[in-house]
């Protein structure tokens, strides 16, 4: 026996997007939230800038270190070892 | 060299990490040197149950913890807990109907992101991105720094934050729909006319 979908309100909607971006849902809260979609522009816009922002999280992790830090670095590597052999 | 090829690999993690605690670019870079020396001369006690990333950013937040409190600046951590894990709608509550037949549909419709194809658009994006998560309070930005922007898992930056897994994901939680919000608010001052 199938039970009747949950309504879920956008407002309990947002308060989910991280679990359902984590697929940490339960298959029926997976479902409520997935036909909440189907028929809510606004709610499909905020989990596309939520998926926006973590993707651009994740590329903002990827980005080069500056150049001028890793030869400063390098040299007090040296320096440590130097220290720590002699 | 080895070294090479770690500090390639960490330095800008490092840095990242340590200016989210001491707020201050030469102190960050002072921080990430005292943690390299340190891990250098802790690598012997580094033991295999972590990984070398999760020591070596504890290292980092240790060493920039230690800064800010010689500085008698570190807000103990139960105190930052209680004000920033909380409870409560990360949304605010007047973007949705307070009563009647839509009650709890959003009556202000978030505005979509410009498309993440354009590269213009996505350099403008990333740069609000870089500013909303520096305007996090000091917990939820650390969370967000080592989980979305690091990569680490959630059990890892729960062991190097020291909390419990319940205030890891309410603390990403928030610190997600603040810095949506808060590009958001950018996004729709300067399209004003």
């Amino acid at each position: 026996m199938s039970e009747k979908p949950v309504d879920l309100s956008c407002q309990q909607l947002v308060e989910l997007v991280d679990e359902y971006l984590a697929q940490s849902l339960t298959l029926e809260a997976r479902q409520a939230f997935d036909v909440h979609l189907e028929t809510c522009p606004p709610c499909s816009t905020y989990l596309e800038q939520m998926k926006t922002v973590l993707t651009l999280a994740g590329a903002l992790g990827k980005a080069r270190a500056p150049g001028d830090v890793e030869p400063q670095l390098l040299a007090l590597f040296e320096q440590w070892r130097e220290r720590s052999t002699s | 060299m080895a070294f090479t090829s770690l500090v390639r690999a960490y330095q800008p993690a490092f840095l990242r990490l340590a200016y989210t605690w001491v707020r201050d670019a030469t102190a960050a870079s002072e921080v990430v040197q005292q943690s390299w020396l340190s891990a250098l001369e802790s690598l012997s006690t580094f033991q295999a149950k972590s990984s070398l990333r999760t020591w070596l950013f504890g290292i980092v937040i240790n060493t920039a913890r230690s800064h800010v409190r010689a500085r008698k600046r570190l807000v103990p951590l139960s105190v930052l807990l209680a004000e920033e894990a909380i409870d409560g709608p990360t949304v605010d509550p007047e973007r949705f109907f307070s009563e009647g037949e839509w009650l709890g549909h959003w009556s202000d419709w978030p505005t979509p992101f410009p498309s993440p194809e354009d590269a213009l658009e996505t350099e403008r994006l990333r740069a609000l991105l870089e500013r909303a998560i520096d305007d996090l309070p000091p917990l939820q930005r650390q969370v967000m720094v080592l989980f979305d922007v690091e990569g680490l898992s959630g059990e890892e930056t729960c062991n190097i934050l020291g909390i419990s897994s319940t205030h890891q994901r309410v603390l990403l939680h928030r610190a997600r729909a603040k810095a949506r919000a808060w590009i958001e608010q950018r996004l729709s001052e300067s399209e004003r006319p």
